[in-house]
């Protein structure tokens, strides 16, 4: 019997899902035992018409990281989702959105002028070239994607059959996925491959989490010294850990880094942000409204700690009246 | 009537115009009692809240507040028991700390403060719920209609629909 | 984004209230909307659904028609939620398949435009029809009520509590701040309209409660927490150091005789400061417990370690007076509880002009009262300060009342006094006595025929405001004569001078000194002047929406004897009929977690205010005892995983409410 063709895309991603495949190391193996790599343009040389070449559902399954954001990420996310019988958002951007997803905080035209005109980042542009889907150059006309207006999650765009989470997937829960493919063990389509529930179930450091409304202050990482044991929100770090789905075996907790919620929120959220500033904000001890303005002031930036990973997927979705000064408060 | 507040006619005979749409949270003790007395006190106030009972604003999560924006809410208004007043004791601060992060999250995202307001309104306050819904209906009328931006359709299958699973005891319940 | 829900049947019925909700919404419209919501069955219009008509037509429809959930468009839920929860319980549906939209108080009696009137009852029906489908069948849980009362203050409002609980054999905890009980009637000579003798009618009530087998008296406490919830409450009381042993006093006065204060040197607060007493003192003669209480304040060997002690000889063997007496706690637990801790008279000090404070000649009503009493510090005599009696006696009514600077609300009681401390002076001194009034309310029984009694014995009455109260012109030793009060008469239409002796401001009652405290104490709400507020004005008048707290007396607003009396019996039957039902049903409303969905992340526990929460060691998972569960939903709506959930506001049932209220209007 011949072995499950499977796929690998990127999108508006930084390529880590990529290496969390590679670093299934020898376990990588195990899986091109059972199952045939058939498009991976990361690591092998794969061209689209190879894809658009295939029977429509011929790959049993492709995974997709990266958030959508460009007319081409849509075009090959189309494609994915037609070649397979099943998709699967690898990874935050793809699952909620992810790192590129906070652009939803600007207009594209703010983020093009920064990059290109401004002068704000290094990029040497003598020219002042500006993106643009036509373009003429002495060797002929190119045609060249758009970028979209927002950030999008890969569910935003084409039917995702699972979700792979994580900023990237532990590599746990992708050998259990892979492995329920090929078995045909899979739960109901929709599904986030990841266990549901947060966090804290089994976290080394739950015991010294006070039973008290105990919040202080806020303080971040490179402000303190962190006590390796004890529960980050208990020394006045913005641990997601009470928000975010588990399965990475509390991989930053136990490198001493409280968890930024790159996981996901569990089934039941309808907002992720919200939800985590919900039970935080509930355990501020003052009962006094502008000492509690003061202590919810030392978090500096309440979009990029609540969405780090999941505006698109937000129930604001982006930033309302683009403004050129991004995520500023006015 | 105070010199502040609108008569009805002024606030809602006109059938031209933006009509902002409210959804009002209130709690069953004070704020919802307040505007079962405004009822019966006859106050004329502008029709543009709609009212949903919780029975203390220790409810209120932050996630009813942003899926009623999304819904198509111009503004969201929360009623409380005045500080030190809760029917349970502190449901009221917990609601205000929850309150002080989201209003400056709904401020980085570009949402203006008077969206979103809380307000502390006895039982004994009919006056105050016309007065809280007649200005916050003034001023998102100056506002306009909140212009979310629309979400693509979501492709997701439905058992994701997390709304739909939230809060359905889908285990077996112990007893 | 509608979601699917599975059918269910559902019943809608749009109440017509007569004219109350019918003449500003479009009941038919509104009925022909909801027939077209997901999931309608039926939707009718009717009367008034809450008369039996109206119920039977809902009963009916869920047998014949098979409804499985039912939606009533009508007034408040506060209202008449337990009506239809019950009506579709006798039909055979589970009581919490019944969801209620507010179109009467929240709709039709609060907007003027018939059109807004309609979208906004649409919406309202709408959230409720969205919402009730996803309503589960529920229990009602029961707990059982300790049969014993605590009637907070000793006035006449808790005394005739007390009495009526202790007669009908429950026991009663009476706990009264002061060292003896009696209140503001105590003070009184007569009562209005009738003038009968405060103290003969009285007395003989609190000797009562002092003898009473079921009433156990606590004087000189206050109460100091209150926990648990109707049908259990703890309460603790502190009970603050007499000095004298209420056990072994017999009441004999003799270490007030003998104390080494020769003669009273210190205002009694009870005579409002007109009289004067010892360090060791009965408030007044028929003090109950009769047993004198020491002021620490005033008492040398308290204050000082310095004393002879000559009262602890005089006490001799009985040995009653106890100087290591210290304030302790003592805890009570009780089924109900009836707050009867009364009023405040109003201080006129602010009000500079009418010379409260200034002149000696201007007295408060409260301390007129002590005047005319037998009892009292002139024993029963009506002298001015310097021993002279008026010859023309001024009344001012309406001090602090009607009066936008300081109590807006009528006081009820003012006219009715001031007519008849008008009639006691003017029979005990045959002075001229003038009534300063605004109006004269004597709605009463009995009160318009003491008004024109009070007349025809020839008492005066000046409509109008005073403005200006000013020492009367100096008599031959350049002395000012008496004061000046000068009036807006305004039903002559001018400005008048009235020279008078003595003038009584006839103060507002305003709430008692702590009431605040009291109030957040117990849990109640309060109107805005402060006086506790009743669950219903007219259908729950002596309850508050603290169940299981009662009301009795001026607590809840200025009242006279006869209304405080009728009202601490309605409170006493109140409470007995909750204690005689040895169990009660409790709202269902409590929260649960789901074990398999909670991370255990401690978020929940410190939320509750009442404890119910813990962690499972051993699951490591939040645990909600729902019997102490009161059902805020505080910890549901932190919960960062949805695993805390509330019945009957789950988060399912709530978005489905902001749903249906966006969603068709």
């Amino acid at each position: 019997m011949a072995k499950p063709k499977v796929g690998f895309y990127w999108c508006a991603s930084c390529g880590g899902c990529e290496e969390a495949v590679v670093d299934l190391a020898e376990a990588v193996l195990d899986v091109v035992q059972v199952v045939d790599i058939a498009f991976w343009p990361c690591a092998t040389d794969f061209k689209r018409s190879d894809v658009e070449a295939m029977a429509d559902g011929e790959m049993a399954a492709c995974f997709v990281n990266g958030a959508i954001r460009s007319s081409e990420q849509q075009e090959m996310a189309d494609l994915c989702r037609r070649k397979s019988q099943l998709l699967v958002a690898f990874g935050s951007c793809s699952h909620t959105g992810g790192v590129p997803g906070m652009a939803n905080m600007y207009t594209r035209q703010a983020i093009l002028e920064a990059v290109y005109t401004d002068g704000e980042f290094s990029t040497v542009n003598a020219e002042k070239a500006f993106p643009s889907a036509h373009v003429s150059r002495p060797e002929g006309q190119l045609e060249l994607p758009t970028l979209d207006e927002s950030v999008k999650a890969l569910d935003q765009v084409v039917v995702v059959d699972y979700y792979l989470p994580g900023c990237p997937p532990p590599v746990k829960l992708i050998v259990e996925a892979v492995t329920a493919i090929v078995e045909g063990k899979l739960p109901p389509r929709g599904s986030v491959l990841a266990p549901d529930v947060a966090q804290c179930r089994d976290c080394p450091r739950i015991d010294s989490k006070p039973e008290e409304a105990f919040i202080k202050q806020f303080v971040r990482p490179h402000q303190i010294h962190i006590d390796p044991e004890k529960c980050f929100l208990a020394q006045g770090l913005l641990c997601l850990g009470p928000a975010t789905r588990s399965g990475c075996d509390h991989a930053c907790i136990k490198g001493n880094m409280p968890c930024t919620g790159c996981l996901g929120p569990l089934s039941r959220a309808t907002d992720y942000g919200a939800a985590a500033m919900s039970a935080i904000a509930s355990l501020v001890g003052s009962n006094d409204a502008r000492q509690i303005g003061a202590i919810m002031d030392q978090i500096a930036d309440p979009a990029g700690t609540f969405y780090r990973y999941s505006l698109p997927a937000s129930q604001l979705f982006r930033r309302l009246e683009p403004a050129a000064n991004g995520g500023q408060q006015r | 009537m105070s010199e502040t507040s609108h008569s009805a006619a002024e606030l809602g005979a006109s059938t031209e115009g933006f009509q902002p749409r409210i959804v009002a949270f209130f709690c069953n003790w004070c704020t919802y009692t307040a505007s079962d007395l405004a009822g019966v006190s006859r106050l004329q106030y502008a029709p543009n809240a709609r009212i949903i009972r919780v029975m203390c604003s220790g409810r209120l999560d932050p996630q009813f507040v942003l899926v009623a924006l999304r819904q198509g809410a111009d503004g969201v208004l929360i009623g409380g028991c005045h500080p030190g007043d809760c029917h349970y004791q502190e449901g009221n601060y917990k609601c205000l700390r929850r309150y002080e992060l989201l209003r400056r999250l709904l401020g980085q995202m570009g949402i203006e403060p008077q969206r979103v307001r809380l307000e502390w309104i006895s039982a004994s306050e009919g006056d105050r719920v016309r007065e809280a819904i007649n200005e916050m209906t003034e001023q998102l009328r100056r506002l306009g209609p909140l212009r979310l931006a629309s979400i693509p359709t979501p492709h997701r299958h439905e058992v994701l629909s997390p709304v739909k699973r939230a809060g359905r005891p889908v285990l077996a319940k112990a007893e | 984004m509608i979601r699917q829900h599975p059918q269910v049947r559902i019943g809608v019925y749009v109440c017509h209230c007569g004219t109350n909700i019918a003449g500003t919404v479009d009941v038919m419209e509104l009925t022909a909307f909801a027939a077209t919501l997901p999931n309608v069955a039926l939707a009718r219009e009717y009367r008034y659904m809450c008369s039996d008509p109206g119920q039977e037509l809902l009963k009916r429809d869920i047998r014949e028609h098979h409804l499985e959930r039912i939606v009533v468009a009508a007034c408040s839920p506060n209202l008449h939620e337990k009506t239809f929860r019950k009506a579709a319980e006798d039909a055979g549906l589970n009581p919490f398949l019944v969801q209620m939209a507010n179109i009467r108080e929240h709709v039709a009696w609060v907007t003027a435009d018939r059109e807004l009137a309609l979208a906004k009852a649409k919406a309202q029906v709408a959230a409720a029809v969205r919402r009730v489908v996803g309503h589960e069948p529920l229990e009602r849980k029961f707990v059982s009520i300790t049969p014993r009362v605590m009637v907070v203050g000793g006035g006449i409002a808790g005394i005739q509590a007390a009495l009526t609980l202790g007669d009908s054999g429950k026991e009663v905890i009476l706990v009264e701040r002061e060292p003896t009980i009696g209140g503001h009637m105590a003070m009184f000579d007569k009562t209005f309209p009738t003038l009968d003798c405060a103290a003969c009618i009285l007395t003989p009530k609190m000797t009562a409660v002092k003898d009473h087998p079921k009433i156990r008296l606590l004087s000189l406490s206050e109460v100091a927490e209150v926990s648990g919830s109707v049908g259990n409450y703890h309460v603790k009381v502190r009970r603050k150091a007499r000095y004298i042993s209420e056990e072994r006093c017999v009441g004999c006065m003799k270490c007030i005789e003998e104390c080494v204060f020769r003669s009273p040197k210190f205002p009694n607060a009870f005579d409002q400061g007109l009289g004067l007493r010892k360090p060791v003192y009965m408030p007044f003669p028929q003090a109950v417990p009769p047993v004198p209480v020491i002021d620490a304040e005033t008492c040398l060997w308290l204050k000082s370690g310095k004393c002879k002690q000559t009262c602890v000889t005089a006490c001799g063997e009985r040995n009653a007076i106890d100087f290591q007496q210290q304030d302790w706690y003592e805890e009570f637990d009780v089924g109900a509880i009836i707050v009867a801790t009364g009023f405040r008279a109003f201080d006129p000090t602010p009000m500079r002009f009418y010379g409260y404070g200034q002149f000696p000649q201007v007295y408060s009503a409260l301390e007129v009262e002590r005047l005319l009493n037998a009892a009292g510090p002139t024993q029963g005599k009506v002298v001015l300060r310097d021993g002279s009696v008026p010859k023309r006696v001024g009344i001012v009514h309406c001090i602090g009342s009607r009066d936008h600077n300081y109590h807006p609300y009528c006081s009820r009681v003012c006219c009715m006094y001031s007519l008849k401390l008008a009639h006691l002076i003017k029979e005990k001194t045959g002075a001229e006595v003038t009534n300063f009034y605004i109006d004269i309310r004597a709605p009463g029984k009995a009160f318009e025929e003491f008004f024109e009694r009070v007349q025809q014995e020839g008492v005066r009455f000046i409509r109008g405001k005073v403005g200006d109260v000013r020492p009367g012109p100096p008599d031959e030793n350049g002395q000012p004569q008496g004061l000046v009060v000068q009036v807006d008469d305004t039903l002559r239409g001018r400005v008048t001078k009235v020279p008078v002796d003595m003038l009584v401001l006839a103060v507002a009652l305003e709430p008692a000194e702590g009431a605040d405290a009291v109030r957040r104490m117990f849990n109640m709400s309060c109107s805005t002047e402060g006086f506790f507020l009743e669950k219903h004005p007219k259908l729950a008048p002596v309850n508050t929406v603290n169940d299981g707290v009662f009301l009795a007396g001026a607590c809840q607003g200025p009242k006279d004897i006869p209304d405080t009396v009728a009202q601490a019996d309605a409170a006493a039957a109140q409470a007995l009929a909750l204690i005689d039902c040895a169990r009660i049903p409790l709202e269902p409303n409590t929260a649960w977690v789901e074990a398999e969905l909670c991370s255990g992340c401690k978020t929940c526990i410190p939320l509750c205010p009442y404890s119910a929460i813990s962690r499972d060691p051993e699951k490591g998972v939040a645990v909600i005892d729902e019997s102490l569960c009161k059902g805020c939903g505080t910890c549901v709506a932190a919960c960062p995983s949805g695993a805390a959930q509330q019945h009957l506001f789950t988060d399912a049932q709530i978005y489905d409410e902001i749903e249906g209220i966006l969603s068709y209007v």
